[in-house]
């Protein structure tokens, strides 16, 4: 066995990716490229297919059609045990009749490494578990076994190192905690990491690319911020954050600007932020970029008046409004609370502006609510 | 202290009685027990040491433990001969159900529980019925035998019936559900996701076997193996059916010195150091295979 399983590094490559159980697609020729030494993440609802696409780079489901490729080497039909590749699995799946030490060894000792104990001790520093090297996975804490895992599988330094949900099962506390730890540890050591979960502050506290999946085919792809900030999809827009979708009609053109009608109000909407491909547009913007007034107050920017609170509430750091517009579609707003003003009252007249950079057109023929029935369920 | 004791229960009264309620719920167990396993075992060990009184089936109570040695001296190829079949029987059956359990609990998918019907199923006929049915599978006119003369793997001088093969065949057939149904349940509480860990660790199918599914399923080899070895050590009914004279094992022995000889004391001897053996063997087993293993 030797040390061949190392030999091949570089980028993660996907070429056309399909994986079907019978009728089902649940991969849809999917490409996608990790860098070498990237914290890559993929993002999307359960059943979406990102697991089913990180099952099949560790090699435990086989692809339909497509390649992989590490580098120039052809991975694509690789068994498991050979691929340079290893798993931080959902709920660890430590070895339960294993002590902690010869967990993490597992994987050296198989490929014949000589220094085991130096090895694992050093990796048991990293995690900061080494007093715990001879007990059994079951006597420890789910944050130790998750670390442990994680320690599990670095050991190898594999080219690619595949986390699958891994802070699911911790709670809240933890798992931002964890976070942290687990990005420290990537920046440390160097590997390429690509990370499964459907925790969208999750992806995007770590990862430097994210692809938010959905039914199998990849979204869109890019940074949290541009993901963020200029989402391509109503599914990526409502999925990644919050979003106010209203639809519109592309009038004209303005200079770098679409003039969009709005149940009657004009609004200028970026070209360059617009996937629009055709006059009907879906207008998006994030509900922290919207500014609230009372209706008697001058305001610049694209403007929407005749509003109603229908909700306020306060949750310390912002106020989260919730404004009923004229055509009876409800519009979020989330505002600082820096300002010594009282906020607004249930039933306030008001209206909103924003800046019109902060504005993304989407096409009008996509549905406003995909991706953001998801977000809620998901997120317990 | 009496008094001292009277206000310490008043105190934790509440207390107290939920911590009965364990107690009382043992009760019915233990009382069975006591009349049907204690009380027996004792008689048979005060039986062991009589002596032969005057009349037919009467004994007298003379302390003879020589009886043991006399016992011991008579049967012992007996003895011997019943743990060397059934240790054949029990590697037979845990060569046979592992595979079996190991494929029902990780590959049958949808057919799991009908598979598992079918390995209780013959339970469905008795006991004496399926052993004297190996009598025809073995038998001269039987398939086997056919099939293994046609072949020239055995002469048609040999018989196949009455014979060491056909005892222990059916030993290992009799007890092969008492092997495959624990090594199915402790397989099947394998997370197969660390089998697919070894796999990830570079652990090829053979060695994730040896080193993490063979040891996590310990608990049911272990409990396979004495379930098939404790009763098929003690069995007389395959050897009575499906063996010779020179067949016979302790459990033969044991019930013709019961039943026809009416040699209780005797009979008594040899069925209490049958129970120490196996006591004996089992706790060495279980050690072996216990703190090595799945501690």
């Amino acid at each position: 066995m030797a040390d061949a399983s190392n030999s091949a590094s570089g980028d993660l490559q996907l070429s056309h990716i399909t994986k079907s159980f019978g009728e089902f697609v649940a991969v849809d020729d999917l490409s996608l490229t990790v860098p070498q030494g990237s914290f890559f993440a993929l993002l999307g609802p359960s059943g979406c297919g990102k697991t089913t696409t990180l099952r099949m780079i560790a090699g435990l489901e086989d692809p339909t059609s497509g390649t992989m490729h590490i580098g120039t080497t052809d991975i694509t039909n690789t068994r498991p045990y050979k691929r340079p590749v290893n798993t931080v699995f959902q709920n660890y799946a430590l070895f339960p009749h294993l002590s902690i030490f010869e967990n993490i060894a597992f994987g050296l000792r198989r490929r014949g490494v000589k220094d085991v104990k130096e090895q694992v001790d050093k990796v048991l520093e990293l995690v900061e578990l080494p007093h715990l090297a001879q007990r059994k996975p079951s006597q420890l804490s789910g944050g130790q076994q998750q670390r442990i895992a994680v320690a599990r599988a670095i050991v190898n330094r594999p080219a690619l190192l595949l986390l699958d949900e891994p802070l699911g099962a911790l709670d809240l506390k933890l798992r931002r905690q964890m976070q942290i730890e687990l990005k420290w540890i990537q920046t440390e050591i160097g590997l390429t990491f690509v990370h499964v979960t459907h925790d969208q502050e999750e992806a995007m506290t770590m990862a430097d690319t994210i692809a938010v999946m959905n039914e199998g085919r990849i979204e869109q792809m890019g940074s949290p911020a541009d993901l963020y900030d200029n989402p391509k999809t109503a599914f990526v827009a409502n999925f990644l954050g919050q979003s106010n979708l209203i639809k519109g009609k592309i009038e004209s053109n303005d200079g770098a600007n679409q003039i969009v009608d709005l149940f009657g109000t004009k609004v200028a909407v970026p070209k360059a932020r617009s996937s629009a491909k055709d006059s009907s547009i879906l207008v998006g913007i994030r509900p922290e970029k919207l500014r609230i007034q009372p209706e008697d107050i001058a305001m610049s920017g694209n403007i929407l008046t005749g509003g109603t609170i229908s909700d306020v509430s306060y949750i310390g750091v912002s106020t989260q409004y919730q404004v009923e517009m004229p055509w009876g579609q409800e519009l979020m707003v989330f505002e600082q609370n820096d300002d010594g003003v009282a906020p607004l009252d249930k039933g306030d007249r008001v209206k909103l502006s924003w800046e019109p950079i902060f504005t993304f057109g989407l096409d009008g023929s996509e549905d406003a609510n995909a991706g953001s029935e998801l977000h809620i369920s998901e997120d317990e | 202290m009496a008094f001292l004791h009277a206000t310490g229960t008043k105190a934790k009264g509440g207390l107290k009685r939920k911590s009965l309620i364990p107690y009382f719920l043992l009760l019915p167990g233990l009382i069975w027990l006591v009349f049907f396993f204690l009380l027996p075992i004792l008689t048979l060990i005060s039986t062991s040491t009589k002596t032969p009184g005057l009349g037919i089936g009467e004994f007298d109570q003379t302390y003879r433990f020589a009886n043991y040695w006399d016992a011991i001296v008579n049967s012992h190829s007996q003895f011997i001969r019943s743990f060397e079949y059934a240790t054949i029987a029990t590697i037979l059956a845990l060569v046979i159900a592992y595979p079996l359990a190991y494929a029902i609990a990780f590959k049958s998918g949808r057919w799991k529980n009908t598979l598992l019907v079918l390995v209780v199923a013959p339970f469905f006929t008795s006991f004496i019925l399926r052993t004297i049915a190996w009598k025809q599978i073995l038998g001269s006119q039987g398939i086997v035998y056919k099939l293994l003369t046609d072949l020239h793997i055995i002469s048609t001088q040999t018989h196949l019936t009455a014979s060491p093969l056909a005892v222990v065949a059916g030993l290992t057939y009799n007890f092969l559900p008492f092997m495959t149904l624990p090594l199915y349940s402790s397989l099947e509480r394998i997370d197969p996701r660390t089998l697919e860990a070894a796999g990830d660790l570079y652990a090829n199918v053979i060695t994730t076997f040896r080193k993490v599914t063979l040891p996590l399923s310990m608990p049911g080899v272990v409990a396979g193996t004495l379930l098939t070895f404790i009763p098929a050590a003690g069995d007389y009914v395959n050897a009575d059916i499906l063996g010779n004279p020179d067949t016979k094992m302790i459990g033969n022995v044991i019930n013709a010195r019961y039943l026809q000889i009416v040699d209780y004391p005797t009979a008594a001897a040899l069925s209490f150091t049958l129970m120490i053996v196996i006591l004996v063997m089992v706790m060495i087993y279980i050690k072996k295979a216990g703190t090595e293993e799945l501690v």
